[in-house]
């Protein structure tokens, strides 16, 4: 296979990457007003037959999310943008908005004007500050130029975008969570149904996308169905219920390699050749012991599955949740699995927003018996007890009102299935790895 | 008729209705456990207790289930669907659920006011584990035991339904309550500055279903299990609404609403709550009284009743003077209907009149925005009017003298020296009467007073009967929309009291024991507004009577 050229992250080495002078100079924008008097419903279906799959972890497909807007809704319609990036290991949006902020824009006003939305808010993370002032300097470069506010480029459409800075919490990226926030309540995730497509910010219909996924649209639109058809991976004959996983990705490779990297390729490609081709390798000359498909909610792969494929379907076939956010955290052989699992359940535990009981409470047991085995008191059956916690904290997917709750259980689920002799060790070695010191340190 | 399925039973819903899967599966007596849902507050589904599986039937007779268990407050209860409430996959879910609320929860069950009406022991014992598996230190919350006045927080008891949150922001419309930090370690607490002192704050503590939050005037006085529970009427204002009357060996501890969709809803408002301390006032008439020229003659019921009998007979007879009778909108039905009758037995120009109707400010509506507007749909109404049976008195006083005379007329003609005897029946527990207007009785010859509390009146009273409180007395009280609801005996006055339908009774020479119910079928027969008071229903949640309509007719 010829070597893949990067099409999101084709302009990002440029020096000013981020203006709008670039950026029409490498042909953004040109054809922006051929695609608005474009009917919004002929941008819908293009965007629904390239197969595109939202980028933000749970791979729904985008236009079908867009067709379930009411019809003939007499508005206001919103647009959500999510690039309130928080799943640990996950730095994609970053790129995307602090480099090519323009291209970001321009996908958003094509979803606008595909869903018939006249505002956009831009929820982004309050840590995110350069993307903030880039994001913020690109938004008035467009008023100026015409491409925002009223009437874009004489075509009779009107787009404000709103960009918001969260103010920090993990949960803000679950959609209605970020909804909430938005309209500056406590981020406490809604119930669905009703669906933001029909009931969402404001308790107005409302689309939420993820940053990487508008900025996949504005590459559909200038390339074609056929391009993005022709990259990445095609649906699995053998399950009619698979729409495949066409398309660049963004992967962001850290952990211990020798060269951490975020690097546009296609769906499908293998953890391995992640690591081995562009990240440079396990760092000291290690071994990879494990390593997180797509942000620590996804689970983990063990180092016999480096090979699979990380595509939306590969992970789920080795026992993962999902790809997530594609974030690919590489754990090398000298790193305890119980100390990398207590780090998730409490990061896990600590971002919890508290509503439904399972997560509110179990994350915190977890965190607990975990701290209990690091300090080296504990018994085997501590393990089960463990897996029984995060069994019934997502029982199977969706008994929560979020997928917080699934995300925190599944890395127990994984790690103490995959490296259960790694704990056992641990825990009849009556190892300790917290210090005094350490357990007064650890932030509660 | 759209039909459900529960645990593999049929049952029918009303076309109309729109039931969530907990009050379909309540139709057929399954009890689906939950503790965030209440009825009248929105819905969050968040405390997952009440997670049952949901099919559908197709119309070929087969059934599609969900594969993940859903929160039965959540789900509509529609025609085909088929809920499961009892398969192994849902038992285990709640026990899940309730070993996690008991995490951290301190089990401090001997301390705790809850105990013994408390969910979590309640739905543990039916649902839970039984053991505790978790062997590290409890997170403990430090209590706030000043959030109101009335109101205490047991934080570390909290499973966070987050109840008391909704209440203040639907029903109360003060928001005064909030959740603060966030995962295990969050808490309910109050803005800082702003306690919980709303006019309906005390309903948070019913709505807790855990010992979370307490009432101050309750706290650590009884055991739930003491209490002796008589559903009743609260009679603090016209609104009417049902309560129960908590009490043990003969005091009352609480008064807690009771749902009554017909009535008031779900809640109560504080004043109603705590107003029944008059009852146990150590200010109360304690014996019956003759008084001739200022001096007690006697403290003998029989002679009392006796000579006030004759001295209204006396001047009925003799014709000169009338005789005249005030019923107090605190009367029931049943009372003034007895009064009233008499009177007229007597004599038929006797004089009847309204007694004073205490309007206080303006109706109170709920919920109130910060800034005291009123948010609509009102959800809850204090009304202006503070006596729990205008309507019903104004009934029967419409029935003998079409219309009705309010208390200033009756004190004009009073003055005018036009009555030889009065009868005056109080039984507001604030002052009903001032000095100048008691001062129209002076020079009537016979002044008897039915009452329970001093009031100026009884400087020129002749006899004075000493009567009962709500809480001692039973009897119809027709609420401001006509809601005719029965107020039930709980507990007995003190010594020297009688309740006011036996003293009545016995005035008028009724024989054997009081039987409130022989007077209701007297007055259902007797007064056609009044007919519904024969319908059983008046035992349960009351009957709508349309006596707005019969008092205009007249």
């Amino acid at each position: 296979m010829a070597k893949f050229e990067p099409v999101l992250l084709a302009r990002i080495h440029k020096s000013d990457s981020a203006s709008l002078k670039s950026y029409q100079t490498d042909g953004g924008y040109s054809r922006l007003k051929e695609f608005l008097s474009m009917a919004p419903a002929d941008v819908t279906s293009i965007v629904k037959d390239s197969g595109l799959r939202g980028r933000g972890g749970a791979g729904f497909p985008t236009g079908l999310k867009w067709t379930f807007l009411p019809k003939d809704h007499p508005g206001p319609i919103y647009l959500a943008i999510n690039a309130d990036e928080s799943e640990p290991g996950t730095f994609n949006n970053r790129y995307l908005m602090e480099k090519d902020p323009h291209q970001l824009i321009e996908g958003i006003i094509l979803a606008c004007h595909s869903i018939r939305s006249n505002k956009a808010y831009l929820y982004l993370r309050y840590e995110y500050g350069t993307s903030y002032r880039v994001l913020d300097a690109a938004i008035k470069e467009c008023y100026a130029a015409g491409i925002l506010g009223q009437n874009i480029k004489g075509t009779g459409f009107n787009l404000d975008i709103v960009l918001h800075r969260g103010a920090g919490a993990y949960i803000c990226g679950e959609e209605t969570g970020l909804i909430e926030s938005l309209e500056g309540k406590r981020a406490w995730p809604r119930i669905k149904p009703p669906f933001p497509a029909i009931e969402g910010l404001f308790r107005k219909p409302t689309i939420v996308n993820n940053v990487e996924t508008l900025c996949c649209v504005t590459q559909i639109l200038y390339r074609g169905i056929e391009w993005f058809k022709s990259i990445g991976v095609q649906p699995d004959p053998g399950n009619p219920r698979d729409p495949g996983s066409y398309g660049p990705k963004l992967y962001c490779v850290s952990g211990h390699v020798n060269k951490p990297c975020c690097v546009e390729l296609p769906l499908g490609v293998t953890a391995r050749e992640l690591i081995e081709e562009h990240a440079g390798g396990v760092w000291k000359g290690r071994k990879a012991k494990a390593v997180v498909p797509g942000g620590i909610s996804m689970g983990f792969l063990s180092d016999k599955e480096l090979d699979t494929k990380l595509d939306f379907a590969g992970p789920g076939k080795v026992g993962c949740l999902g790809l997530g956010t594609a974030a690919v955290v590489v754990i090398d052989d000298h790193t305890s699995m119980v100390d990398v699992l207590y780090n998730c359940c409490r990061f896990m535990s600590h971002e919890s927003c508290g509503q439904c009981t399972p997560c509110r409470e179990g994350t915190a047991w977890m965190t607990k018996i975990l701290e209990r085995i690091r300090s080296g008191s504990s018994r085997l059956e501590d393990l089960d007890l463990l897996m029984e916690v995060a069994g019934s904290m997502g029982i199977m997917p969706g008994t929560t009102i979020c997928g917080l709750s699934d995300g925190a259980a599944w890395p127990v689920k994984n790690a103490i299935s995959k490296f259960r002799g790694e704990f056992e060790d641990y825990i009849r070695g009556q190892r300790t790895t917290v210090t005094s010191a350490q357990k007064l340190m650890a932030v509660h | 008729m759209p039909t459900v399925t529960v645990n593999g039973k049929d049952v029918e819903i009303g076309a109309s209705e729109r039931l969530n899967c907990i009050q379909a599966a309540a139709k057929v007596g399954v009890e689906i456990p939950a503790y965030c849902w209440h009825p009248a507050l929105s819905v969050v589904a968040s405390c997952r207790m009440c997670l049952v599986e949901v099919g559908d039937k197709k119309p070929d007779g087969t059934v599609a289930m969900q594969p993940k268990l859903v929160p039965g407050c959540q789900t509509p209860a529609k025609d085909g669907t088929v809920i499961i409430s009892d398969s192994p996959k849902v038992k285990e879910a709640r026990k899940a659920t309730l070993e996690y609320l008991l995490l951290n929860h301190p089990l401090d069950c001997p301390t705790c006011d809850q105990a013994g009406e408390c969910y979590l022991q309640d739905y543990s014992f039916n649902y839970g584990r039984g053991y505790s598996r978790l062997n590290e230190p409890k997170n403990i919350k430090p209590d706030k035991t000043y959030i109101g006045d009335q109101i205490t927080l047991f934080t570390d008891r909290c499973i966070m339904c987050t109840r008391c949150v909704r209440f203040t922001r639907e029903v109360s419309g003060s928001s005064e309550l909030q959740v603060v930090s966030r995962g295990s370690h969050e808490e309910i607490d109050i803005f800082p500055g702003f306690p919980v002192n709303n006019p309906l704050a005390g309903n948070v503590v019913d709505l807790c279903p855990v010992g979370a939050l307490c009432s101050k005037d309750f706290l650590y006085q009884q055991r739930v299990w003491w209490l002796k529970s008589t559903n009743s009427v609260c009679t603090g204002c016209s609104t009417g609404c049902s309560v129960t009357v908590d009490q043990n060996d003969e005091r009352v501890y609480r008064l807690k609403p009771r749902t009554n969709e017909k009535a008031q809803g779900h809640f109560m408002c504080d004043e109603g709550r705590f107003g029944w301390k008059y009852t146990h006032s150590d200010q109360r008439l304690s014996s019956p009284e003759i008084r001739t020229n200022g001096q007690v003659t006697s403290r003998d019921w029989d002679q009392v009743l006796s000579s006030a009998r004759a001295a209204l007979r006396k001047t009925a007879l003799a014709g000169k003077t009338k005789i005249a009778a005030v019923l107090s909108p605190w009367m029931t039905v049943e009372e003034a209907w007895i009064l009233a009758s008499f009177l007229k037995s007597l004599s038929p120009n006797a004089v009847l009149a309204m007694g004073p109707v205490r309007i206080a400010g303006k109706d109170e509506h709920f919920p109130k925005d910060v800034k005291g507007n009123v948010v609509e749909p009102v959800k809850f109404t204090i009304r202006a009017e503070k006596c729990p049976n205008r309507a019903g008195v104004q009934a029967v006083l419409s029935h003998f003298t079409g219309d009705v005379m309010p208390f200033e007329e009756l004190l004009r003609l009073s003055s005018n020296g036009q009555f030889g005897a009065v009868y005056l029946a109080g039984g507001d527990p604030e002052s009903w009467i001032s000095e100048i207007q008691a001062e129209a009785f002076s020079k009537v010859e016979t002044v008897i007073v039915q009452d329970f509390l001093a009031s100026p009146v009884l400087k020129h009273a002749t006899h004075v009967l000493p009567s009962g409180t709500f809480v001692e007395r039973e009897g119809v009280v027709v609420n401001h929309k006509g809601l005719a609801q029965l107020i039930r005996r709980s507990v007995r006055g003190p010594d020297g009291t009688r309740p006011d339908s036996r003293i009545l009774w016995e005035l008028t020479e009724r024989s054997g024991l009081v039987q409130v119910d022989v007077v209701r079928s007297e007055i259902a027969s007797g007064i056609p507004a009044l007919a519904g008071l024969s319908d059983p229903a008046l035992k349960a949640d009351g009957v709508l009577l349309n006596v707005a309509q019969a008092a205009a007719a007249h």
